[in-house]
């Protein structure tokens, strides 16, 4: 018996090693044709355009009728339900919706099948990853044709083999002209752009009324913004602010976006990590707002930095973005919520007391990309998809209008700016009209693939050091290993 | 007399300890149950140890996003779970009887192996059982998610630690003289006996497996299958517009619910079970 | 019966084959689910093989160079991180388990209401570790009713910043493990107790033993088999302890990575898919563990198999 068992158990371990050497045998192809990273811009998009050729061919085919060679399956993955809704919204092409939201009908008869995977412990990037390097072998209507990227790890996946540029599925730079640059930016790779996005997501500075006035004598967003207008002047009116027992900033966090978006150089250069002076700034600047008193030490999302923001906060202002203000800020700010009849009106709370202003630097905060996979057997599909939920002004405007969500189109999001919106919680400011000033001078040239982890990484290791659990080497030594952790490829790092 | 009053003392001593832990122990329930009843922004604004009044609109809220399928959730738990439950309970009892009763050339190899493996974290396993799930075509389905329990390494130990007190060997030797064959003794002998020890290590097995996020969520993408633990990640992943704390907690208040019944039942069963060994012995 | 009694006595019937029946399922289901996936683990920690982004790197065989660069990083903080973190739980744990597990089982005590604190004390162990560590966040933050209540009382006049401090956050992570696990605990001791002969307790107490008495002299050695299998349980436990430290210091160990446990350590090269690393870490963490316990087993059961067992 123990023999059988023995010899039972080395077949199957044969039986184990085999399956494991092939499948890294397929990994280790894929990487092969990716080359190393450095090289990798333009080896992966002349591998990529090789492949698009394919595509263009059935997109030409298919463009007369959205039939014919198209697949009759289109899978769509995201972590959320938030672009679903969108599309079962906004897409004109959609026919039904099936009662369980796991499947939509288009008029052509292609069925929308959707995978939603939350992203929780980088759940939805494990498995989508797995099925992008899959996606070779598997069938025809198995095959992802489209999936959804976040900013701050775009590059990830657009400097890879697994998306299309959207120039071969057709979608001309004309079809692009109305979008905001940073957002093309984001998912661009030696300028090959392979993903684009229904939303612009601008960053503006969210300052209390009643405080400013106390601490600037005026409210007034002009004259706001002239006092905020650089980071000397951002730092002079927080010590004015603290004088007068106020913070500044809320938490340690707040203002990293800022500086992280305004960076000279891509967080990495070769194998070596690269700090930007904009981000030592940051630290500096945290370092002594915290040891002066200027913040309340919170971190963004936590229970104490919401409360900041309502009736008992003390807090000069937060940077927040367009998605931000009418739905976080506003329910933070009120003192009896809306579902216990409470009523979003001046006199509940602090509605009413906040405005916005531009801030110190341009920034951006959020935002989801829709890019096509490689080896999609729905091109013209994915195109027209494309087209309309990203590029057409009408649907886009509408999107704004009902959902208040701010949309990369340039000129529409100029025409609600020029109309007379505006908004009784900012008390009368017309806060898309900023939005839309501020949009276009926002530059993401400089993201990277590593922008994600590193961005996390530097932040949780200098809160100890804010906190002052351990001194600034440390605090560096920890940044350092948690980056070696999490992209085995870094290997130097250089301090400015 | 004086004894009366230490004793009285002690009594009281006792209780006195066991109200704090009932307190420390319930309380986590009530905050739960009271953010339950808050919405959105009252949990995000700080705590309170009164209900809100939106426990309404969380249940309509949780009950109507077609993309959280409750119902179907608790019930791929609850198979997954039970299932769990049964199969570990049941072949560690049979393992470790296996190693109890009977004695062969590698019993104690047998027994030091599971022992050593038995110290193995899942984590360490974890992608090489999701490549090898998937490479058999079994990804997306329940069934990696509750037969590897048959080999539960922590349970057979417990049931072997507990033969080793409360299984006499006369009662097997007595069923055999009967002409009792070896796995009807097993079944209708031991199997009995082994009551408390099997509630004891099915309702551990069952909150283990109702609360596992980290396999499930590695290998479920389908709507229909996934279990109660996906479902609130899902919500906790929502986007700004829908994200909701107060349907995160109404979501793990209906979770909690199945579990505790399951719990309550066990439990009773558990002393049933000790009052049942103690008349046999 | 047969093969318990030494070899020679009585021929007859051969029962070991039941046992080899007996404890197949178990090791086929084993071989299959968990010693292939296990085997690749270890293999994998000789070679450098690990995702950029979506690029493969390797598999390049390099000997021992992960287990040299592991030796180099801070293992050992870790692995002294996990033992802290265990005892610190572990103690209040056993100590209360036993004194409670004492308690419901003393005849003469007569606790009244007996079953509803047996089904309280496990119902921690009910809630989700993700939903128990949002409540604690709730709970100590810095504007939390903890904080308002040690305010309110005097007892500081400043909030305590319990997870920026590097014993706030183990004492916190300790506090859950304790009452996530002491009921746990006390069932197990309980079911071990109540598995006595009744009888041996009037014995005792007929000869005028005090509980304490009855508890170190007739309780204690008698559930020695089922405290060596807490112990045991508890340091595995202890040294597998992830889900707590990581959901409560969100996956950063901190501060200072004063909170990463070995397997949260492990964690991190599995998020970055280094295979190569992640089987180094393994196989360290697996000797380490073996030894621990093969060493506490048999220190602790050194009369294992004499006593009892199929005879």
């Amino acid at each position: 018996m123990k023999k059988n068992l023995i010899t039972k158990g080395l077949s199957l371990l044969t039986a184990a090693a085999m399956t494991f050497s092939l499948a890294a045998c397929g990994g280790a192809g894929g990487a092969g044709s990716a080359q190393d990273s450095s090289g990798s811009a333009q080896d992966s998009s002349g591998s990529a355009q090789e492949s698009a050729g394919g595509a263009q061919e059935s997109a030409g085919g298919a463009s007369s009728a959205n039939s014919g060679t198209e697949g009759s399956v289109l899978n769509i993955w995201c972590w959320n339900d938030e672009f679903q809704g969108r599309f079962n919204d906004y897409y004109p092409e959609v026919k039904e919706v099936a009662s369980d939201k796991s499947t939509t009908t288009l008029n052509d008869g292609t069925i929308v099948k959707w995978t939603i995977n939350p992203n929780k412990d980088n759940n939805y990037q494990n498995k989508l990853d797995e099925a992008l390097l899959g996606q070779e072998n598997a069938a025809a209507d198995d095959k992802i044709d489209i999936y959804l990227i976040e900013a701050d790890y775009a590059l990830k996946y657009v400097d890879s083999d697994y998306s299309m540029p959207i120039a071969d599925l057709g979608i001309t730079e004309a079809d692009l002209s109305d979008q905001y640059q940073y957002t093309k930016d984001i998912a661009s790779i030696g300028g090959v752009q392979k993903g684009t996005t229904w939303q612009a997501t601008p960053g503006l500075f969210a300052y209390r009324r009643s405080i400013a006035k106390d601490v600037l004598g005026t409210d007034d967003p002009a004259e706001v913004q002239k006092a905020l207008a650089d980071w000397d002047k951002f730092n002079a009116v927080a010590e004015q602010a603290a004088a007068k027992g106020y913070k500044m900033l809320s938490g340690y966090d707040d203002s990293y976006r800022t500086f992280s978006n305004n960076v000279s150089s891509p967080w990495v250069d070769g194998s070596t990590i690269v700090v930007d002076p904009n981000i030592v700034k940051w630290i500096d600047q945290t370092k002594t707002y915290t040891d002066k008193g200027y913040n309340n030490k919170t971190t963004l999302w936590d229970d104490a930095w919401a409360a900041d923001q309502g009736p008992k906060g003390k807090v000069f202002g937060f940077f927040y973005s367009t998605w931000g203000i009418n739905f976080t800020l506003l329910g933070n700010s009120l003192e009896t919520p809306e579902a216990e009849g409470g009523k979003a009106e001046a006199g509940n709370g602090i509605y009413g007391d906040y405005a916005v202003c531009q801030g110190p630097q341009p920034y951006y905060w959020g935002g989801t990309w829709i890019c096509a996979a490689t080896g999609t057997d729905n091109p013209a599909t994915v195109k027209d998809i494309m087209l309309k939920l990203t590029c057409n002004k009408d649907i886009m405007k509408q999107i704004t209008l009902d959902t208040q969500d701010y949309t990369n189109t340039m000129s529409g999001m100029k025409e609600i700016a020029g109309s007379d919106f505006k908004s009784d919680f900012l008390g009368g400011q017309n806060h898309i009209a900023l939005f839309s000033e501020v949009a276009p001078t926002i530059d993401m040239s400089n993201a990277g693939p590593y922008d994600q982890g590193l961005n996390e990484s530097i932040q949780t290791a200098f809160k100890d050091y804010y906190d002052g659990v351990v001194d600034m080497e440390t605090a560096k030594k920890n940044f350092f290993t948690s980056a070696k952790e999490k992209y085995p490829d870094l290997t130097d790092i250089k301090w400015p | 007399m004086h004894s009366q009053t230490a004793e009285k003392v002690r009594k009281a001593l006792v209780y006195i300890i066991l109200a704090l832990l009932t307190f420390l122990c319930l309380f986590f329930f009530y905050i739960l149950i009271i953010n339950s009843t808050r919405n959105n922004f009252e949990i995000q604004k700080g705590f309170s140890f009164l209900p809100g009044g939106s426990f309404g609109q969380n249940l309509t809220n949780v009950l109507n996003d077609a993309n959280i399928p409750v119902l179907s959730g608790i019930w791929n738990s609850l198979i997954v779970s039970t299932l769990s439950a049964i199969l570990a309970t049941y072949f560690s009892a049979l393992t470790a009887y296996g190693l109890y009763a009977y004695r062969f050339r590698f019993r104690k190899a047998a027994f030091v192996f599971i022992l050593l493996i038995m110290t193995m974290p899942t984590q360490v396993s974890a992608l090489g059982f999701v490549n090898l799930i998937t490479s058999v075509k079994l990804d997306d389905s329940l069934i990696p998610l509750f037969l590897p329990s048959i080999a539960a390494p922590a349970v057979f130990y417990f049931m072997y630690s507990y033969m080793e007190s409360n299984l006499p060997m006369e009662l097997v030797e007595a069923a055999r003289m009967d002409g009792s064959g070896e796995f009807r003794t097993f079944n209708s002998i031991v199997l009995p006996l082994m009551k408390p020890a099997i509630a004891v290590q099915a309702i551990f097995t069952f909150v283990t497996a109702w609360n596992n996020y980290f396999m499930p969520a590695l290998l479920i993408s389908s709507n229909d299958k996934k279990t109660l633990p996906i479902l609130i990640a899902s919500l906790r992943s929502a986007d700004f517009l829908k994200f909701d704390m107060g349907k995160v907690y109404m979501l793990i208040t209906i979770a909690i619910v199945p579990i505790i019944i399951v719990y309550i039942l066990l439990s009773r069963f558990i002393v049933a079970g000790v009052t049942l060994g103690g008349v046999k012995e | 019966m047969k093969e318990a009694v030494p070899k020679k006595s009585k021929a007859a019937v051969d029962y070991s084959k039941w046992g080899y029946i007996f404890i197949a399922p178990f090791f086929i289901a084993f071989l299959i689910f968990q010693l292939i996936p296990l085997v690749s683990t270890f293999y994998y920690s000789f070679f450098e093989y690990y995702r950029s982004g979506l690029k493969v790197v390797g598999p390049n065989f390099v000997g021992l160079q992960n287990f040299v660069e592991l030796f180099n990083s801070d293992l050992l903080k870790y692995l002294g991180n996990t033992l802290i973190l265990w005892i610190a739980g572990f103690l209040p744990q056993i100590v209360i388990s036993l004194l409670l597990a004492a308690w419901f089982t003393d005849i003469r005590l007569k606790l009244k209401g007996q079953r509803f604190f047996k089904t309280v004390i496990y119902m921690p162990n009910l809630i989700m570790a993700s939903a128990f560590s949002m409540l604690f966040f709730a709970l100590f933050s810095d504007n939390g009713p903890v904080n308002s209540f040690l305010i309110s009382s005097g007892i500081t006049t400043e909030p305590i910043r319990f997870l920026s401090t590097v014993w706030g956050s183990r004492g916190l992570i300790a506090l859950m493990n304790f009452l996530m696990w002491f009921g746990n605990t006390t069932i197990l001791l309980m079911a071990a107790i109540m598995g006595i002969n009744p009888s041996l307790f009037e014995a005792a107490e007929l000869d005028g033993c005090t509980p304490r008495q009855v508890f170190f002299e007739v309780t204690l050695p008698l559930i020695r088999p089922i405290l060596v299998y807490v112990f045991i349980t508890s340091m595995i436990g202890g040294l597998q302890m992830f889900d707590v430290p990581q959901i409560l210091t969100n996956g950063e160990g901190s501060p200072d990575r004063m909170s990463t446990t070995l397997i949260m350590f492990l964690n991190n090269h599995l998020f970055s898919k280094n295979y190569g690393m992640a089987g180094a870490v393994s196989v360290v963490l697996f000797i380490i563990c073996a030894i621990l316990c093969i060493v506490v087993y048999f220190s602790l059961n050194s009369d294992h198999g004499k006593k009892k067992g199929g005879r």
